[in-house]
């Protein structure tokens, strides 16, 4: 290669690596501010502020959803299966909200390491399949589980 | 075929709307990105042809001086 | 290699076969986008949790890869123009800036009105969508450099770097779902496994961003060929070439 163009290829080389240090430190030190959500464990932890408008998030326990017949108050776990958190939320849950299905709500934490949430957001994870199979699968899934009684089977998908 | 009848295909079970607003958008735009495209390049077409018939005139005259400049339909 | 290399340089080479390229690109690559799309607006079925509304997914992704890879793209031409001052990879640049932030848009717009029904929300300051966001703005400020410029070397050198600082920006679009916690799904795509959706998602899926692909090469063509005529308008073969056409 022609030496100026070496010369020229070093600089912009130089250039590129520079800025990817510079984003990347940067990234790296607002990673708690570029995190949307707190998970459970960080909320366990005591990471999360109390009284502080928030954002938490994580899977829905199954069997953990008490709704109150009277009003639209609900009543649910969140869990990344190490620790679970607590969430009251009271209004219009998204069509996608269900037990073992991602979330993430804004609100606040209060003293005794409850959630309140002001909003439900519902996440869905990255795999599509159609309704019949899902119900093969499920079925599939509940037969094993009924004969050899494995209870981690069906948190495969988080 | 997913759906059973048109009407249930436009209607996508309530998410229809959503659904055609995302295609009416995605063929608009990437439609007049396209023409606006086919009609820009005509255009320069036209313009270095008109340029080059009126030959007469000496190279560097202002006509031909700043036409890399020239930005047809800027908008 | 090298010949190549400078055979591609030469604006009047690149534009014979640019002609001869774009009929194919255009009519394959539309052909293959309506056949995605209309697989996958009718035929496929629809998703165990989302129902129909995960449909936006055929136009969504595609808008979504091009965007991205249509900076790379950019960012290779803007390296080639710093280092070997190639007329034609700055010719490349600015023809296809604007594609690039019509397919980011087209992206964000789409999410936006498929994270409605499904999660809750248009819009949420993710990691995923902000960093997208910040896509669209580069692709903006590398079209507004590019025309505040007017000496053509030194606006051509200018916009080459901002689009190489800018090129950080898309591995962490690419990783942001996987460093920090989103509300943006991890992508359902990947080079080395299996696509976690049945074939016959997946199969349209991948006709539509083909297709998408191929016609972006048409309209890159076309834009191309466009600047060369404006830049090149005094040499003879510009004004033969014009001539030609027009009778």
């Amino acid at each position: 290669m022609h030496p100026i163009r070496k010369k020229r290829l070093t600089i912009v080389l130089f250039l590129l690596a520079g800025v990817s240090v510079a984003v990347g430190l940067t990234t790296y030190a607002l990673r708690q501010n570029i995190n949307l959500f707190y998970d459970p464990s960080q909320i366990a932890e005591g990471e999360a502020p109390v009284d502080v408008r928030i954002r938490a998030g994580g899977m829905v326990e199954e069997g953990s959803v008490l709704r109150d017949p009277e009003s639209l108050r609900v009543e649910f776990k969140v869990t990344d299966f190490t620790s679970s958190v607590l969430m009251e939320y009271t209004g219009i849950l998204p069509d996608l909200f269900a037990e073992g299905q991602g979330v993430v709500a804004m609100g606040r934490l209060d003293g005794n390491g409850r959630f309140v949430a002001d909003q439900v957001l519902a996440k869905h994870d990255e795999n599509y399949m159609s309704p019949e199979v899902n119900e093969a699968l499920e079925k599939a899934a509940g037969k094993r589980a009924a004969m050899s009684d494995a209870e981690s089977e069906s948190a495969v998908s988080y | 075929m997913a759906f059973d009848s048109l009407g249930a295909f436009i209607a996508m079970e309530g998410h229809g709307p959503y659904v055609w607003t995302c295609y009416f958008v995605f063929f608009l735009l990437m439609g007049a990105i396209s023409l606006w495209s086919l009609r820009q390049r005509r255009f320069v077409i036209e313009q270095q042809r008109r340029r080059t018939g009126s030959r007469a005139m000496p190279d560097n005259s202002p006509a031909g001086a700043n036409f890399t400049r020239i930005e047809p339909s800027q908008d | 290699m090298w010949q190549i290399f400078h055979k591609l340089g030469s604006p009047k080479w690149f534009f014979g076969i640019a002609s001869k390229l774009m009929p194919w690109l255009l009519w394959v690559g539309a052909a293959m986008l309506v056949a995605g799309i209309v697989w996958g607006l009718g035929f496929a079925p629809k998703d165990y949790l989302q129902g129909n509304s995960y449909r936006i997914i055929f136009i969504h992704v595609p808008a979504a890869f091009l965007a991205q890879s249509v900076y790379i793209m950019m960012a290779v031409a803007g390296l080639v123009t710093l280092v070997w001052r190639m007329k034609l990879a700055d010719v490349f640049v600015r023809a296809v800036a604007p594609v690039g932030a019509i397919l980011t848009f087209l992206a964000l717009f789409t999410g936006a009105v498929w994270g409605k029904p499904t999660w809750g929300t248009w819009w949420i300051w993710d990691a995923r969508l902000t960093s997208m966001l910040i896509l669209l703005f580069l692709y903006f400020g590398v079209m507004a450099l590019g025309a505040a410029i007017s000496d053509e070397k030194s606006s051509a050198r200018a916009v080459a770097v901002l689009v190489l600082v800018g090129v950080v920006n898309i591995p962490i679009i690419k990783y942001s779902v996987e460093w920090w916690n989103t509300l943006h799904q991890p992508a359902t795509f990947k080079l080395t496994e299996k696509p976690s959706m049945p074939a016959e998602m997946w199969v349209p899926l991948l006709l539509s961003v083909l297709g998408l692909y191929l016609i972006f090469g048409w309209l890159a063509c076309l834009r191309m060929q466009t600047e060369i005529l404006v830049r090149e308008g005094r040499t003879r073969w510009v004004k033969e070439l014009v001539q030609a056409r027009g009778n």
